[in-house]
C-alpha cells in the first residue's frame, strides 16, 4: 500500500493513497463521477482542475486524470466554463485578419498578463498564440495551439474574457483548410475513384475465392 | 527514481543491445505460426472469458461474459414512468452518441436538410474518437490502391469481413480524408502538400495519415466545431436507455435519461442512428482499457433489444502496447505509431522477440507469451510487462523526431517523470477495440427498419481483427453514410403510434429463460467508486 496523503476535495479533508491521480482520489473518497470526466487520459479536457498546495502561494491548474495527488493539496474541479463559441460558415470565411476581429474582438483587449499561459494544463504558450491570432498569423497560432485539449482553464483566468480555445480552434481550421498546401495525390485519387478508374480492380479482387485471396495476402509485397 | 531495481537491471540489457537491435530485422511469422500463437495466448481464445447467449436474436452464440450480463440484464425503462404520449423532442434523425461517427452522421443529415439531434451521454467529444492517436488509413498515394487496401483489411480481419462493407470503406476512404481536410483538419503534410503517411500493423503500403499523435482529437474537435456551427441540437449528459419503436415495428426514437438529474425524456424520430462506440469499460476478462469513461457497449444492447443482430460480438481487440507502468495510467494507450516509427518490442533479456508490425492480435498474444510461459517479462506492480524501446526513434530519425511526431505520448509519460526519449517504456496488452457489433447492410441500416448504426458499434467491417487506422476511417465513411441514408429515408417515413412493446416482450423472454438478474442494462458508466 502506498503512503497515505491528505487531500482537500472542495475543502473537505480525505485521506487517500499517494499514488492515485486526482480523479481516482475523488472515486476513492466515494464520489461517483459524471461531470468532469471523459477520456481519463489527457485528451478530452473534461477534467480541468485548480489546486493549491498548503504553504505554496501559487494557484496551479491541471487535468485531474493525469496528475498525481500530493500531500496537503486543496482541489476544486472546473468541469464547465462558459466560453464564447461563435458560429461561422467554414466555406465562406477566409484566413484574413477581419475574421478574428469580427468573431472574437475581445482578443484585442489582451492585457498581456500571461495568466493564460501560466494556467495551461498542456504547458502551451497561450498568450503567444493569441498574439498570432491578433495579427492574422493563423499558421503560427495553429502550430502553437495544436496540443490544446480545450479544457478552458486559460479562459477562467483571463481578465479580458477571451475564449482562447475557440480562437485557436478557428485558427486551426483556417490553417488546415486554406493555408496548408493542397494534397494533389489526394485530389487525383478521389477523382480517379469518381471516374470509375478503381472499380475494375476492386471488383476483380472481390470476385476471388477466399483461398486465392489468402494466397495473395500471404505473399503480398510490403512497401519498404 | 520511479523504476524498481529489477526494471533498471533489465533496462541495462535493453540499452546494451540497442544498436544491434535497431539493425536487426526480425522475421515475420508464417500463417501457421500465427494461428498457433493466437490459439494459445490470445484472450479471445480463452473459453473461460466467454459464455453462451441465452436470449434474443443471437441466442446460442458465444459472447464475453460481461456482455452477456448486459444482454441478460433488466431494462431501465421497466422501473421508470415513461409516457410515450408526451414527446419532448420530435426530429427527423436522432443520432445517439456524440463521437466521430455520430458527429459525421449529424453533419451529413443536416446538410441533406433533415432536422437532426445528437444525444450523448457525457459531452460531445467525450468519446474514443478524441483519444485516437496514431492515424487514419486511406489509399490515396501512387503505388497504393483501394484494391490493395481491401486485401490488407480482409487479411487483417481473417477474411471474415463483410466484403461489401470493406469495399465501401476502401473506395470511400480517400474521399473521407478530403472531406476532413476541407473541413479544416490539419493532416501532417510536406511542404509541397504531400501527406505524410506511414505503415501501421498489417499494412502493405504506407497509408496511415496523421495529425501528430493527436489524430483523433484533431478530427473530433473539428467535427464538433462543425456540428456547433451548423446549429445542430446537442443534448449532452443524456443517455439513450432504450430504442422506441412504432406500431409497425420500425425504430422511431429513444427513451432518454438525464445522467445528472435522472429526468426521463422521450425523443421521437423518423430514423435513429446508433453511434455509441465501443466497450472498453466493460473490462472483459479483467483487462485494463484504453477507452474513454463511457465505452460500455450501450448501443449493442439498445439495438439488440430492438431486434437487431450482433455480429462477431465474441472478438475484441487487445492493443499490444498498453501502459504497464506507471500504474496511474495503467491500460492507457501507447500508439502503434511508436512502432511504425521504428521502436521495437524487447523482452526482459534485451532480445527482439517479434516483428513489431505484426497485426495487433498477433503482437498482443506474443507479449502475453513472453510474460507467461517464456518467463521473459519484467515484473511490475500490476503484473509483468515487456519493453518498447522508444529511444530507438530518435536514433533512427534524428534527435527531436519523437517530440515532434509523438507529443501526446511524450507528455503523458513526462507527467509521471519518465522521459521516453531516454528510457524505454513498459507495456502490456490493453482492451482497446470492439471488433464486432451490430450487423448492417451497405446502407448502414440493421434488419430493424429505420434503425441505423455507425462507427465502433458496427460489426462486420473489420472481420475479427481491425487494423490500426481503419476505425477512424470507418467512423467517417460509415458515419457520413448513415447520416445521408437516414436523412433520405426520413423523407419517406410516417411514424406510427410509439410503443415499447418490444421491451416488454424481451422481458417475457428473459423470464421464460429463467433469468432473474436485477442488473440494470445498458451499463451507461463503469463503477469505480470505492465501497465502504
Ligand atoms: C486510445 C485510443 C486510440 C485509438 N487510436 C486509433 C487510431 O490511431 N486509428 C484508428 O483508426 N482508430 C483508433 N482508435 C479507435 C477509434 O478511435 C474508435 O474506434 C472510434 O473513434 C470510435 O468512434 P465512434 O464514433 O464509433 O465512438 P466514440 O467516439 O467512442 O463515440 C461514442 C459516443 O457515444 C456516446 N454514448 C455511448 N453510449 C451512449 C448512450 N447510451 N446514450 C448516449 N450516448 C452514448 C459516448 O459517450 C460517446 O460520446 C483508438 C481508440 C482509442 C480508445
Ligand atoms: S478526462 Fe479527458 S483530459 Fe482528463
Amino acid at each position: 500500500m502506498a503512503n497515505m496523503v491528505n487531500v482537500f476535495l472542495y475543502g473537505k479533508k480525505y485521506e487517500v493513497p499517494g499514488d492515485l491521480t486526482i480523479m481516482e482520489a475523488f472515486e476513492y473518497a466515494g464520489y461517483k463521477l459524471v461531470r468532469g470526466v471523459g477520456c481519463r487520459n489527457g485528451f478530452c479536457g473534461a477534467c480541468a482542475t485548480v489546486y493549491r498546495i498548503k504553504g505554496d502561494r501559487e494557484l496551479k491548474a491541471c487535468l485531474a486524470c493525469s496528475t498525481k495527488v500530493e500531500d496537503n493539496m486543496s482541489v476544486a474541479t472546473l468541469p464547465f466554463f462558459p466560453l464564447i463559441k461563435e458560429g461561422y460558415d467554414i466555406e465562406k470565411v477566409r484566413p484574413n485578419e477581419q475574421i478574428m476581429m469580427q468573431l472574437y474582438p475581445e482578443i484585442y483587449s489582451c492585457v498581456g498578463c500571461n495568466a493564460c499561459t501560466k494556467a495551461c494544463s498542456q504547458s502551451l504558450n497561450v498568450m503567444q498564440y493569441i498574439a498570432h491570432a491578433q495579427r492574422g498569423e493563423y499558421e503560427k497560432c495553429a502550430e502553437l495551439s495544436f496540443d490544446c485539449v480545450m479544457c478552458g482553464i486559460c479562459s477562467s483566468r483571463c481578465p479580458a474574457g477571451i475564449s482562447h480555445p475557440q480562437v485557436a480552434m478557428l485558427a486551426r481550421r483556417l490553417n488546415g483548410k486554406y493555408i496548408a498546401p493542397e494534397s494533389l495525390h489526394l485530389t487525383t485519387r478521389v477523382k480517379e475513384i469518381e471516374d470509375g478508374l478503381c472499380t475494375e480492380a476492386i471488383e476483380a479482387i472481390m470476385a476471388k475465392p477466399i483461398e486465392e485471396l489468402k494466397e495473395l495476402y500471404n505473399h503480398r509485397d510490403i512497401e519498404k | 527514481m520511479i523504476f524498481t531495481q529489477e526494471m533498471l537491471e533489465s533496462m541495462k540489457k535493453v540499452e546494451a543491445a540497442r544498436e544491434a537491435n535497431i539493425a536487426y530485422e526480425p522475421p515475420r511469422m508464417s500463417a501457421e505460426e500465427k494461428e498457433a500463437l493466437l490459439a494459445e495466448y490470445h484472450p479471445d481464445y480463452k473459453d473461460k472469458g466467454f459464455t453462451t447467449i441465452k436470449i434474443g436474436p443471437n441466442k446460442g452464440e458465444r459472447a464475453p461474459i460481461e456482455l452477456e450480463e448486459m444482454i441478460e440484464g433488466r431494462s431501465r425503462v421497466l422501473d421508470l414512468n415513461v409516457d410515450l404520449n408526451k414527446v419532448d423532442y420530435d426530429v427527423d434523425v436522432l443520432v445517439i452518441g456524440g463521437g466521430g461517427s455520430g458527429s459525421s452522421a449529424a453533419i451529413e443529415a443536416n446538410k441533406a436538410g433533415a432536422n437532426v439531434m445528437i444525444v450523448t451521454k457525457l459531452r460531445i467529444g467525450d468519446a474514443n474518437t478524441m483519444m485516437a492517436e496514431g492515424g487514419i488509413q486511406a489509399a490515396d498515394k501512387p503505388g497504393d490502391s483501394p484494391a490493395q487496401h481491401y486485401l490488407d483489411v480482409m487479411g487483417g480481419g481473417h477474411f471474415v469481413n463483410r466484403p461489401e462493407l470493406v469495399r465501401k470503406l476502401v473506395m470511400d476512404g480517400p474521399g473521407a480524408i478530403k472531406w476532413l481536410n476541407e473541413l479544416g483538419v490539419e493532416f501532417d503534410k510536406d511542404e509541397d502538400g504531400t501527406m505524410v503517411t506511414t505503415h501501421g500493423g498489417g499494412t502493405s503500403r504506407k497509408r496511415m495519415h496523421a495529425a501528430a499523435d493527436y489524430s483523433g482529437a484533431e478530427i473530433m474537435r473539428t467535427l464538433r466545431d462543425e456540428v456547433l456551427n451548423r446549429g445542430i441540437t446537442v443534448v449532452d449528459f443524456t443517455a439513450a436507455i432504450e430504442i422506441i419503436k412504432d406500431e409497425n415495428g420500425n425504430a422511431a426514437g429513444a427513451v432518454l435519461l438525464n445522467m445528472e438529474t435522472g429526468e426521463v425524456r422521450v425523443a421521437r424520430a423518423k430514423c435513429v442512428v446508433i453511434a455509441t462506440g465501443g466497450a472498453g469499460r466493460m473490462h472483459y476478462q479483467g483487462f485494463p482499457t484504453s477507452n474513454h469513461y463511457g465505452a460500455t457497449a450501450d448501443g449493442l444492447i439498445l439495438g439488440y433489444r430492438a431486434g437487431a443482430k450482433l455480429l462477431y460480438q465474441d472478438t475484441l481487440q487487445y492493443h499490444p502496447t498498453g501502459v504497464a507502468f506507471p500504474q496511474q495510467i495503467y491500460g492507457a494507450l501507447v500508439t502503434e505509431k511508436v512502432r511504425s516509427m521504428g521502436a521495437k518490442l524487447i523482452n526482459s533479456e534485451g532480445e527482439v522477440y517479434v516483428h513489431p508490425l505484426e497485426t495487433r492480435d498477433v503482437n498482443a498474444a506474443a507479449v502475453i507469451r513472453e510474460c507467461s510461459t517464456r518467463g521473459k517479462g519484467v515484473p511490475t506492480p500490476t503484473g509483468k510487462a515487456v519493453w518498447l524501446d522508444t529511444p530507438m526513434i530518435d536514433m533512427i530519425h534524428g534527435k527531436g523526431t519523437l517530440e515532434k511526431r509523438l507529443p501526446a505520448m511524450l507528455r503523458m509519460y513526462l507527467k509521471f517523470g519518465i522521459d521516453m526519449r531516454e528510457t524505454p517504456i513498459l507495456i502490456y496488452p490493453t482492451l482497446h477495440y470492439q471488433n464486432g457489433g451490430l450487423e448492417i447492410g451497405v446502407n448502414g441500416m440493421t434488419r430493424v427498419e429505420n434503425l441505423f448504426v455507425a462507427g465502433e458499434a458496427v460489426g462486420g467491417i473489420h472481420g475479427r481483427n481491425r487494423l490500426m487506422g481503419n476505425s477512424l476511417l470507418d467512423i467517417i465513411v460509415f458515419g457520413r453514410n448513415a447520416g445521408q441514408q437516414a436523412a433520405a429515408k426520413a423523407k419517406t417515413v410516417t411514424v406510427g403510434a410509439l410503443t415499447l412493446d418490444h421491451v416488454a416482450k424481451y422481458e417475457e423472454e428473459r423470464k421464460a429463460a429463467g433469468i432473474d438478474s436485477e442488473t440494470a442494462s445498458p451499463k451507461l458508466l463503469p463503477d469505480y467508486t470505492r465501497k465502504f
